[in-house]
């Protein structure tokens, strides 16, 4: 079953880019809707033994597999931002062919993103982790324009950073290992746990996914590319991209396969509280509404890794429920971005005011992410960031939960600003005449803002059955 | 050091091919089946690229691109060779964990049996590299 994770988008690649004369736009939209929601409803509502069913499917290329709780919640993340992506692609791109194109390397990245939550082995993670960068760079140059090649251009150099650091450590590391398995390589690091090369190896590896999730120092490449790309691409990247490639690959790799130590932990927090302040003070200058949302990322990303890097439970389980959290409400505002830049033609916040009265849905929508964004309660982003401090403050780290929570003020403030120079105040005399978007960039926008008030109020619920589970993968 | 594009990318192809040779010549037919995999999906992307976005020059402007090339750049391959030089002369003594060599090690097996999800991995991979040079480069041909 879990094969058809990555079978299932490559026959679609295979079948919509077959010569044949049908109207392909529809079926490829179609294509990738359902596969994207059936998804979302695997994750959300699968039987008991669904995932160890045998892969009947997977069968001709024998792929090795595995699921667990961390992965689950990845899977239904993007699934989420997937869905959400192509409807704001099919807004926003009108060319057929340029749609099918699209698509396609949706699907592709889809089938990276699958891939690198669902494996237990090195190399093979590496090869997917590939997958997803290599797409992302031609739907970052998607439109072509000086920006978004640029963006591309600087992703991919330091993408190509990333590579040769991740390629040379698991290349070190199996010098140790003998097999790139999960089990073989964290067996060789706990027997070679002092080795110089073997040290290097975890330091490279880690380095190369921080590069991956944008994290600082390693964060160039994030905010124009994030800004610059199509905004469907953007919610693809922010959304969920980074922190599969990034979060989730230092979550896994350290508890599966190097082992927590002081050291790793040690690192882990002080580059999550640089992001952190580093990318809530880069956003607070910010006049372009999505580089102030790419900074925002970074931020966040810091967050998680925060979170993570405590070292109990409770700060995994928050740092993973924050990695949901953050695809939802930065998917929303990267489509309330979308539907202000298309009605306004800028995303210059400065020339803008007082849109909320004609634009009504973005409007609230914007808001409600917004507040999800900077932790106000009962949001679902509150519970996650407050879990994320918890954590910290129960495990005696006082100092990075007091600048989690300050930091927390300068997220508030750069969205509050936001929120003022966009949708309030006097409207702008060229904007009076503006309308609310149309309802294909409405239904999204609705949508996650239903999964950000639903989460928010039912949490006491989620908590036990959802949120505190998700820490049994460290077992 | 080449002016051109397509040399560039038939130099790429040759030095993969040694690099995959001398790692069988180490006993190391794993590393050397991961180089040849993942180089051909490289490789294979890259010659496309490059004949799609591949322009006439001038003989006298590709002369000049190549004095500054060979200006730039001549130390380059005497660095290499002193490294490699030196490099030999270090003797590791590491307690590396090989896998045994055993007939069950060949390409074959390795490939087909042991790396199944690499192989897809590397299908995809090369059907990104067509999806990008249509979307990316195809039509700046025709403008």
């Amino acid at each position: 079953m879990l094969s058809l994770f990555l079978l299932l988008p490559l026959l679609g690649i295979i079948i919509l880019n077959l010569p044949i004369k049908i109207k392909m736009q529809s079926v490829a939209l179609l294509y990738v809707l359902l596969l994207s929601v059936s998804q979302v409803i695997v994750v959300l509502f699968h039987p008991d033994g669904f995932w160890n069913r045998p892969d009947v499917w997977g069968r001709f290329f024998e792929l090795r597999l595995y699921v667990d709780n961390l992965t689950l919640v990845l899977l239904l993340s993007i699934g989420i931002v997937v869905f959400i992506a192509v409807l704001v692609a099919w807004h926003k791109i009108t060319e057929p062919k340029q749609r099918l194109n699209f698509v396609s390397l949706v699907l592709i990245s889809l089938i990276g993103m699958n891939g690198t939550v669902l494996l237990a082995d090195i190399f093979s993670l590496y090869v997917f982790i590939e997958i997803t960068s290599i797409s992302s760079f031609i739907l970052i140059a998607f439109q072509r324009d000086l920006n978004a090649l640029e963006g591309a251009f600087k992703y991919i150099i330091l993408s190509s950073l990333a590579t040769v650091l991740m390629l040379g450590a698991i290349a070190s590391l199996l010098l140790f290992s003998g097999d790139t398995s999960f089990a073989s390589v964290s067996e060789a690091v706990k027997n070679n746990s002092k080795n110089i090369i073997v040290i290097s190896a975890i330091g490279a590896l880690i380095c190369g996914f921080f590069i991956k999730g944008g994290l600082v120092p390693f964060h160039a490449w994030l905010p124009d590319a994030h800004s610059a790309a199509p905004t469907a691409v953007s919610v693809l990247l922010s959304g969920v991209q980074i922190k599969t490639l990034g979060a989730y690959t230092i979550i896994r790799l350290v508890t599966s396969v190097f082992g927590y130590t002081n050291s790793v932990a040690y690192i882990l927090m002080v580059v999550g509280t640089i992001s952190i302040i580093f990318g809530a003070l880069g956003a607070l200058g910010q006049r372009d509404f999505k580089r102030m949302l790419a900074y925002s990322s970074i931020s966040n990303m810091g967050y998680i890794v925060l979170g993570f890097g405590c070292g109990t439970a409770l700060g995994m389980a928050g740092a993973v429920f924050h990695m949901f959290n953050h695809s939802v409400f930065k998917s929303l505002l990267f489509v309330n971005a979308a539907a202000v830049e298309s009605r306004t033609g800028t995303r210059d916040m400065n020339k803008m005011g007082g849109l909320a009265s004609r634009m009504p849905l973005t409007g609230l929508t914007s808001v409600l992410a917004s507040l999800s964004a900077a932790g106000v309660p009962p949001l679902a982003g509150f519970w996650s960031k407050l879990i994320i401090v918890i954590a910290l403050w129960m495990s005696g780290y006082h100092a990075y939960a007091t600048i989690a929570v300050l930091t927390s003020i300068i997220t508030l403030a750069y969205l509050l600003s936001m929120q003022r120079r966009v949708f309030f105040g006097k409207i702008v005399e060229e904007y009076k005449e503006v309308k609310e978007v149309s309802f294909g960039l409405v239904f999204p926008e609705l949508i996650l803002a239903a999964i950000i008030v639903g989460v928010g109020l039912f949490f006491p619920l989620l908590f036990n059955s959802f949120i505190m589970p998700i820490s049994s993968f460290l077992k | 050091m080449t002016t051109r594009l397509l040399h560039s990318a038939v130099g790429l192809a040759i030095t993969s091919a040694i690099l995959s040779i001398l790692i069988f010549r180490l006993a190391s037919p794993i590393a050397a089946v991961f180089e040849l995999s993942v180089c051909a999906g490289l490789i294979f992307a890259i010659f496309i690229s490059s004949i799609t976005v591949t322009q006439r020059v001038s003989a006298e402007r590709l002369i000049i691109r190549k004095k500054e090339r060979l200006r730039k750049f001549w130390l380059l391959p005497i660095i290499i060779v002193l490294v490699a030089a030196a490099l030999s002369q270090v003797h590791f003594q590491m307690a590396f964990n090989l896998p045994a060599q055993t007939e069950e090690n060949n390409v074959k097996i390795i490939l087909w049996n042991l790396r199944h999800l690499d192989l897809l991995g590397q299908i995809v991979i090369l059907l990104t590299g067509a999806f990008g040079v249509v979307i990316l480069f195809k039509e700046w041909k025709n403008d």
